[in-house]
């Protein structure tokens, strides 16, 4: 297939390249190749690991009903309960509250962004969302403790406000940094004809976002929304301390909760090794790996069906 | 969720990989909350004494000290509990005989917001509040009156590892009482200080010498019509505070060199010094 296959020999070796640059290219791709196949080692080497650690609770002592349907999580009584359907509660209340507090934001900010900030003001605007995204959690869980706190009891006249709300405004604020540099790009991915043509049409621009563009980009949006989802039912010590940490079956925005991140943060690292309780928390942990989990390929899916899609 | 399980490993390696000390001796010392502050004092004077021994003290909670004694990272663990039965076996599995030091008493403090009238507390009382089964969840039911909307009782408690959290079931609630859920679980006595001194409607409990200007203490009678009594070094050393604990060290098999010493300048005049002024009450002076 190649003409070289023909050539008189001389003129082959003269072809050879593997000279120095040659080898460079060469060991660079190993390199690059080893870097790739790290992250599956690293993903399978981590769902190993917490798999082992909890298989001793899932394989003797793990009973669904119990796990899934009881409030009663009390690893150190005397007689020790592991119902986790409270902290499912308050991991899903409070991720999503944050939705309802990151989604708008986070479209707002990717919508200007992208398509109404010019120059300086959408560089600034990019760099401060990013720098938003470089505040530790620990931070955010200082300002739920000290700041959002007595704000919320003053406010709402509630007897404590370390809450859902508290919790979900901090996780929303968390998540919302992701969310917009997500959405920025699926919006900045739209080509800029379909624009175009919709402005040639008399579209105000209102309408080209709202008619043409945000379509466009419907699934790259949808992706942004799974992955807030996915950091705010990861993120672990902002929730531990703004949520209240309590053991409860949320009514109201107000009820204090206890999610399973927060849960895991609080008790492993007392925990005897490979005790039951040791094992039970790493059941949590597999719980939560499989959820996010889902989730992250639900969005890298939907992002990816976008993508081929338009390709043609 | 990743660094969540990472973090207490790499601490460990970090606390292993700082372990070989070589000319002067280190003793690695970890473990309650509680007790953290009088070993950080102790280890600071210590210096003093004998320049070529340094104590690292960190704190993370009972259980840890005792999980890393028996996994040998630690030379001594300090607990604001007897270790359990189950600790036990763990240790002697592990090859490890654990050595129990009393190095001082702990009056266990229930404090409310400083606006909180309330003036005394029976140990029936604080039961019917933490308790499975209790039934009071209203500052009225006590005949106290509060400020309108912060009527509702929110019980401040521990992280359920805690040494604090293991003694005030074990006092309060009755051997194999339980804990109400719903608690708002803190994560260190500190952090219960501090939001009961934020919060009007609040009720927590901790060691005495986290106790600030912040929150009320409670004093508390063993039983309706005894007199209450208020925390104190003194109460508690004298048995009429009734909910006083004994705080732990414990040390892999009998000390021996410089730890032996260590332990005996803790229980000796000096160390029993700085306990007391730290707020604790010395491991000599106690009665019961």
């Amino acid at each position: 297939m190649s003409p070289g296959a023909s050539l008189p020999d001389e003129r082959l070796a003269a072809l050879d390249r593997r000279d120095r640059a040659w080898f460079v290219d060469l060991v660079f791709r190993i390199l690059v190749l080893a870097g790739g196949l790290s992250g599956i080692v690293f993903i399978v080497g981590i769902f190993v690991f917490i798999f082992a650690q909890g298989a001793g609770f899932l394989l003797h002592r793990f009973d669904p009903a119990e796990f899934f349907g009881s409030i009663e999580w009390r690893p150190t009584s005397p007689e020790p309960k592991y119902g986790a359907l409270a902290l499912m509660a308050g991991t899903a209340s409070v991720t999503g509250l944050a939705m309802l507090v990151a989604v708008p934001f986070s479209l707002g900010a990717a919508i200007y962004i992208a398509e109404f900030a010019t120059g300086r003001t959408r560089e600034f605007l990019k760099v401060l969302v990013e720098l938003l995204a470089a505040i530790p959690s620990v931070v955010w869980g200082f300002i739920g403790l000290t700041i959002m706190n007595p704000l919320i009891i003053e406010a709402f006249d509630v007897p404590i406000g370390l809450c859902i709300l508290n919790a979900g405004v901090i996780l929303g604020l968390m998540a919302a940094p992701i969310m917009t540099t997500i959405a920025e790009d699926a919006l900045k991915a739209v080509p800029d004809s379909y624009r175009e043509a919709a402005e040639a049409m008399g579209a105000t621009r209102w309408q080209v976002v709202r008619k043409v563009v945000l379509p466009a980009a419907r699934k790259g949006i949808v992706a942004a929304v799974l992955l807030g989802v996915g950091r705010g039912f990861g993120e672990t010590m902002a929730v531990l301390m703004a949520s209240g940490h309590a053991i409860h079956l949320p009514t109201s925005p107000f009820d204090s909760v206890r999610a399973l991140t927060a849960t895991i943060a609080a008790e492993l690292g007392e925990t005897a090794r490979g005790s039951e309780h040791y094992q039970a928390l790493f059941t949590l942990g597999i719980f939560l790996f499989l959820v996010t989990f889902v989730i992250n390929l639900t969005a890298d899916l939907v992002l990816h069906g976008g993508r081929r899609k338009r390709k043609p | 969720m990743k660094p969540t399980l990472y973090a207490p490993g790499l601490a460990l390696l970090l606390l292993a990989a700082c372990g070989g000390g070589e000319s002067r001796t280190l003793i690695q010392n970890k473990g309650s909350d509680t007790l953290v502050n009088v070993a950080q004092a102790w280890a600071e004077a210590y210096r003093q004494v004998d320049p070529t021994v340094v104590v690292a003290v960190s704190g993370g909670g009972s259980g840890t000290g005792i999980s890393a004694m028996i996994n040998g990272t630690v030379d001594i663990a300090n607990c604001s509990r007897k270790m359990k039965p189950s600790e036990i076996e763990a240790a002697e599995n592990n090859g490890v005989e654990p050595v129990e030091f009393v190095v001082g008493y702990d009056a266990l403090a229930v404090y409310v917001h400083p606006d909180n009238p309330i003036e005394s507390l029976t140990l029936e009382q604080l039961r019917r509040i933490y308790g499975k089964d209790g039934d009071i969840e209203r500052w009225s039911q006590l005949g106290v009156k509060m400020p309108e909307g912060h009527d509702e009782i929110i019980r401040i408690s521990r992280q359920n590892n805690s040494g604090t959290y293991a003694y005030f079931r074990e006092a309060v609630l009755g051997g194999d009482g339980e804990y109400k859920l719903g608690s708002r679980d803190m994560h260190g006595s500190k952090d219960v200080v501090d939001l009961v001194g934020h919060t009007p409607g609040a009720i927590g409990y901790s060691g005495l010498a986290y106790a600030t200007d912040e929150v009320k203490l409670v004093p508390i009678a063993r039983k309706e019509g005894d007199p209450a009594v208020a925390p104190s070094v003194e109460t508690a050393s004298d048995g009429s505070y009734p909910i006083a604990r004994p705080l732990f060290m414990y040390t892999a098999g009998e000390p021996t060199g410089k730890i032996k010493e260590y332990l005996d300048w803790v229980l000796g005049p000096e160390g029993q010094r700085i306990l007391r002024e730290k707020g604790y009450a010395p491991a000599r002076a106690v009665v019961n």
